[in-house]
């Protein structure tokens, strides 16, 4: 067993570190005020190549795994950019990933190469009002018209809908049949066709910066060749983007989590009440050191699921218990270190306030806790579904 | 043309830096090693002056233990065409002459025809190795360098610095040794790609026997290291506002002598 980073992962952590820094705390609480989408960040990390890191070499990317994009996404968060900063990122990683694996070579070569250069700007079209968690049941619909689909419907909690030119969209090609529930989806990957997709920007509790939207789609018009593997598949296909996205959603909360630790820490030890740093006081340094703990075994288990999935091994069951154990343990720290900060946890200057409100996300999305447990009930521990 | 980059790896500026035990050298332990930045920008230099001309080579020379290979992989994830590691038990306690003396070694081996370096690394601030590297080599050498041009023949380079009131601008001949001062260039961040080519690039170690060099006693050597007197406590001068600027300023004034 060897926990030990390569060389070439210890040079990647290293400069998105750097890279990542670059951006002050400053630029993302302006960012969180006035709502403007990051794309400086966006643009530094598509000059240096990052947004390709999973595209294979062939079509203009990096070819690396899952493991590298956590990575990447762990230094992004830690450096203090938030769900803000990674949101735009991880886009370029699980939204093209069934293109990746399932895409056919004319798929693969018409999108992967905008994507790995960060021409494209994704969307992720899954979720509907009428749905939720139960993909199954989604009611978005695509009629095949000779050469083409035309498709119907509305989805929801679509990030990026505002900027996306893209949009990876799974709707109903047959009727759902209660003995296989998840057959009949089919998965596209095709332009987002403003002419034919209202977006409807929703408010929200944190990353204001980072849109999401709700989407009502009438008439819009895609090309057979724009499916995303087999007609009727896309569900399983879509797989492929559903365990990586967890790892990447928990690896993004632990790193959230190290960047308020990092805070409170810092000012545990500069703040003096009393004649001494709050931080000498147990009950200011206790929580925090195990806040860190928790950080530290979410990672290991996040980074195991990484592993697993680049090694082409299932991991259902860790991507989902990395995604548990992770949002709990950054909003735990998150919590801890806005009481740290006392009173100034309660302002927005001391940063730890927007980064309290963006970890909250991932209690709730992808996929709640309560569905991970249900998953995990189910899937590993052989118990009957209950619901 | 071929330019030779001398790099040292350095702890990371945040670093706090703490007395190790013997109270000679540092406490290296949980330290984050990185190339010294001045360090860099004469890498971003030397990968210029190559695009500039449309071929060369960079390659970058470093002396120090086994770690430093990781100062030398940033080099190649920058764009530097391959590395030369000078590491041998022989160098452990190199101090600026003997590290002049083993990149002239190399340089003689390799012969670039310009030679960039930091105006000094961040972690000792001697600044000596570039001064001593052009004695030994007998090479013209151009310090603090804000501005730098090769010629397009690769026969001259014109560098400037600065001095009170403006630039100083020198001719030199090539071959020639130039350092790098802040505001020379901004360093590029290395790209993925860039990473992922570092790993095919060679890093070539050199033991000091390769250069026909032995162990020499150091000319300098560390007496001992003091950790500076922890900082007085500040003072808060308390009072209305008039009453307190004026003895704000009658401290500044008699006491800290500072206006």
């Amino acid at each position: 067993m060897d926990f030990a980073l390569t060389e070439q992962q210890e040079l990647i952590r290293k400069e998105v570190a750097t890279l990542a820094r670059s951006f002050s705390a400053d630029y993302w609480l302006e960012k969180d005020r006035s709502g403007e989408y990051p794309w400086e960040f966006v643009k530094a990390f598509a000059a240096g190549g990052w947004l390709g890191v999973v595209i294979p070499e062939e079509y203009g990317g990096s070819g690396l795994g899952v493991t590298e994009a956590a990575i990447l996404l762990h230094e992004i968060c830690v450096a203090g950019a938030g769900t803000t900063g990674a949101s735009p990122i991880h886009f370029y990683v699980f939204p093209p990933m069934p293109v990746v694996k399932h895409g056919s070579p004319a798929l693969k070569e018409r999108y992967l190469p905008a994507i790995a250069r960060g021409d494209s700007v994704m969307s992720f079209g899954v979720t509907e009002p009428n749905a939720g968690t139960d993909t199954s049941r989604i009611e978005t619909r695509a009629e095949r018209l000779g050469d083409r689909f035309v498709v119907n419907g509305r989805k929801v909690w679509n990030t990026n809908a505002r900027q996306a030119t893209h949009i990876l969209l799974l709707a109903r090609t047959a009727p759902r049949d209660p003995a296989k529930p998840f057959a009949g989806l089919t998965l596209f990957f095709t332009p987002f066709d403003r002419t034919k997709i209202t977006v409807r920007e929703i408010e929200k509790m944190g990353r204001r910066a980072v849109d999401s939207n709700e989407i009502f789609i009438d008439g819009l018009e895609i090309p057979a060749t724009d499916i995303v593997g087999e007609v009727g598949r896309g569900f399983y296909h879509l797989l492929d983007s559903l365990n990586p996205e967890r790892v990447l959603t928990a690896i993004e909360a632990v790193g959230i989590g190290r960047a308020a630790i990092e805070r409170a820490s810092q000012y545990a030890k500069e703040r003096v009440v009393f004649g001494r740093p709050i931080g000498q006081n147990q009950a200011i340094a206790h929580p925090l050191a195990q806040a860190w703990a928790k950080l530290e075994a979410a990672e290991l288990i996040t980074m195991k699921a990484a592993w697993l999935f680049d090694h082409g091994r299932p991991c259902g069951a860790e991507a989902n218990t990395a995604k548990l154990l992770a949002a709990d343990a950054g909003f735990e720290a998150c919590d801890v270190a806005v009481q740290t900060h006392g009173g100034y946890g309660y302002a927005k200057e001391f940063h730890v306030e927007r980064l309290f409100r963006e970890v909250r996300l991932y209690k709730i999305a992808p996929v709640s806790q309560q569905m991970v447990l249900n998953y995990l009930s189910e899937h590993v521990l052989g118990l009957p579904k209950s619901y | 043309m071929k330019i030779l980059v001398a790099i040292k790896q350095v702890p990371d500026t945040a670093t706090q830096v703490k007395i190790g035990a013997g109270g000679k050298a540092i406490d290296t332990a949980g330290i984050t090693w990185i190339v010294s930045p001045y360090d860099e920008f004469a890498v971003e230099e030397a990968l210029r002056v190559k695009e500039k001309r449309g071929q060369g080579e960079v390659v970058a020379v470093c002396l120090g233990p086994d770690r430093a290979k990781e100062a030398l992989r940033s080099c190649l994830a920058m764009g530097c065409d391959r590395a030369i590691h000078l590491n041998d038990p022989a160098w452990t306690a190199a101090d600026t002459l003997t590290t002049a003396r083993a990149l002239a070694a190399v340089i003689k081996q390799e012969q670039p025809q310009l030679v960039l370096c930091g105006r000094q690394a961040i972690d000792d601030d001697m600044g000596a190795v570039t001064a001593q590297l052009s004695e030994v080599l007998g090479w013209p050498c151009a310090a603090w360098i804000m501005e730098e041009s090769v010629d397009a023949d690769g026969k001259n380079v014109r560098a400037a610095r600065q001095v009170e009131g403006g630039l100083e601008v020198f001719d030199l001949p090539l071959p020639a040794v130039i350092s790098a001062q802040k505001g020379l260039n901004e360093p590029r961040y290395p790209t993925l790609k860039g990473i992922m080519g570092a790993k095919k690039k060679e890093i070539k170690d050199v033991k000091a026997s390769d250069l026909g060099l032995g162990a020499e006693p150091p000319q300098l050597s560390v007496v001992a290291l003091e950790a500076l007197p922890p900082r007085p406590p500040g003072r808060v001068i308390q009072g209305d506002v008039a009453t307190a600027v004026k003895e704000l300023v009658r401290a500044l004034r008699e006491e800290a002598k500072a206006i």
